[in-house]
């Protein structure tokens, strides 16, 4: 067990390894309810998210989420979180190292008929990933009804959950809210029903290990308090032309004079894993730092994310990256590193 | 089958005649993680009693490992570099790393299996 932002969470079940290929080939089951989850309502809380985020909720209606990022003045990343739209308001859900901050920034920044409620601890959340999920969950809802982005009330193994087609791997998969006294009862029975079929429960290193995979940014790693979403790699999640927003006037500075640095994917050599904070050169001369790195056991080699300076690599570049003492070599390739189940999703 | 004795840094030694055995312990493969990585020393090498000989990749850090013993490196486990994960599924069998002859004699603050129980009890909270 390590300590993750004051929570107790298991590193692995099993083995790394296995959870990881279990999610990429079956599914996995994650345990995420150390996620930050917050209730805004009241009827001033559609004109308050939107200007507290970098994307338009303004579309969505019931049933729908959205991938957002909240912003200081300066255009910096406050924090990653996904946006829910209900019938009665919205939610959204955090990192869990981001908790208290974020509910102290929605706060400071809430007017007058804005509700804001910290549920974290009244519901567990669950996440089960893998290109088998739809199939494989025991769930009272038509799973295939719901896309990607999308959620919908149902019972899984019989308890009341919200399900939600998200998640953190790349793979195609379910993340499910459901009441802290019986989310232990959903987890025992949705491994109960699917573990022949080769699921596993998978911890935080087959999390960490998907995630990169699949490009998903990590907040305090790949990105934080003094990065911009065009450094990032998530431009697309910043709508300039939605109305204002926290972060909004330094945002249109970095776009018209382009952003200062950007985030390239790095494929090392067998053995090279390439830790957060090491250096990255680039013909002799030092161009940025490695965000993450880990081995991917699914693809056989170590990845790696890396912060540079602007136009310092393109793919196909070669570079060299601190490790054990020494340069190993890298070479700069496209992201992400694989795309998963999720795909045939998002193209739809 | 030797008695197998134990350091505080978590290694782990047999003893055969002149030629010792040594690895990393059930435990210390546990606290790694999944290992995918082994830089190791070519044989011929002479080790000092608690000197750095090589690194250990886990997926979540690289680690140095110590000789808990000094001699000279009779036979690397050459099966480590294509299966790493030896060391997490068979860390006393399949899992050794080294093979030393010995110079002179053990260390005297070697650990029995009871002794080294008692440290890792200790360290896992």
């Amino acid at each position: 067990m390590v300590d993750f932002g004051g929570w107790e969470m298991p590193q692995q079940y099993t083995s790394i390894r296995d959870e990881h290929f279990a999610v990429r080939q079956v599914a996995g089951l994650f345990d995420v309810s150390h996620m930050g989850r917050f209730r805004f309502g009241g009827a001033g809380a559609p004109d308050f998210i939107q200007r507290m985020v970098t994307n338009d909720v303004a579309p969505l209606v019931d049933g729908q989420a959205q991938y957002n990022l909240l912003l200081n003045d300066e255009g910096g990343i406050v924090d990653d979180l996904v946006v829910y739209r209900g019938s009665e308001g919205f939610f959204a859900v955090v990192n869990a190292s981001n908790r208290e901050k974020d509910l102290a920034w929605f706060r400071a920044h809430a007017p007058e008929g804005v509700e804001i409620e910290d549920r974290t601890f009244e519901q567990g959340l669950i996440a089960f990933q893998g290109p088998r999920a739809q199939e494989l969950l025991p769930c009272s809802a038509d799973l295939a009804s719901i896309p990607y982005f999308g959620w919908a009330q149902g019972d899984v193994a019989g308890v009341h959950a919200l399900i939600s087609r998200t998640g953190y791997t790349g793979e195609d998969g379910f993340e499910l809210f459901i009441a802290t006294d019986r989310v232990g009862d959903a987890w025992d029975a949705i491994l109960g029903h699917s573990k022949s079929a080769g699921v596993l429960p998978a911890g935080l290193g087959a999390r960490d290990a998907t995630r990169l995979e699949a490009a998903l940014r990590l907040w305090g790693n790949d990105m934080d308090e003094t990065v911009n979403p065009y450094e990032a790699g998530l431009g697309w999640t910043v709508k300039l032309g939605k109305g204002d927003f926290i972060g909004r006037t330094a945002l249109e500075k970095v776009k018209a004079e382009g952003p200062r640095r950007q985030l390239v994917g790095l494929k090392m050599q067998p053995g090279d894993i390439a830790r957060h904070g090491a250096e990255v050169s680039a013909g002799g001369k030092r161009v940025g730092v490695i965000t993450s790195g880990t081995h991917s056991f699914f693809l056989g080699f170590p990845i790696a994310l890396a912060m540079v300076e602007a136009r310092s690599l393109q793919v196909g570049d070669r570079a060299a990256v601190e490790v054990r003492g020494r340069e190993a070599p890298a070479e700069v390739v496209k992201l992400p590193f694989y795309r998963g189940s999720a795909r045939s999703l998002s193209d739809k | 089958m030797a008695e197998r004795r134990y350091t505080k840094t978590h290694e782990w030694v047999t003893v055969g005649g002149k030629q010792a055995t040594i690895g990393i312990t059930d435990f210390a493969q546990s606290q790694l993680g999944d290992v995918v990585f082994l830089e190791l020393p070519n044989v011929g090498r002479k080790l000092a009693e608690r000197e750095t000989f090589g690194v250990i990749e886990s997926v979540k850090a690289a680690s140095d490992l110590y000789s808990p013993v000094a001699g000279r490196i009779a036979e690397v486990n050459e099966t480590l570099s294509a299966k790493p994960e030896l060391i997490n599924s068979d860390p006393y069998g399949e899992g050794w790393i080294l093979k030393l002859d010995l110079a002179g004699d053990l260390p005297s603050d070697l650990m029995d299996e009871g002794e080294y129980k008692k440290v890792t009890e200790a360290a896992g909270h």
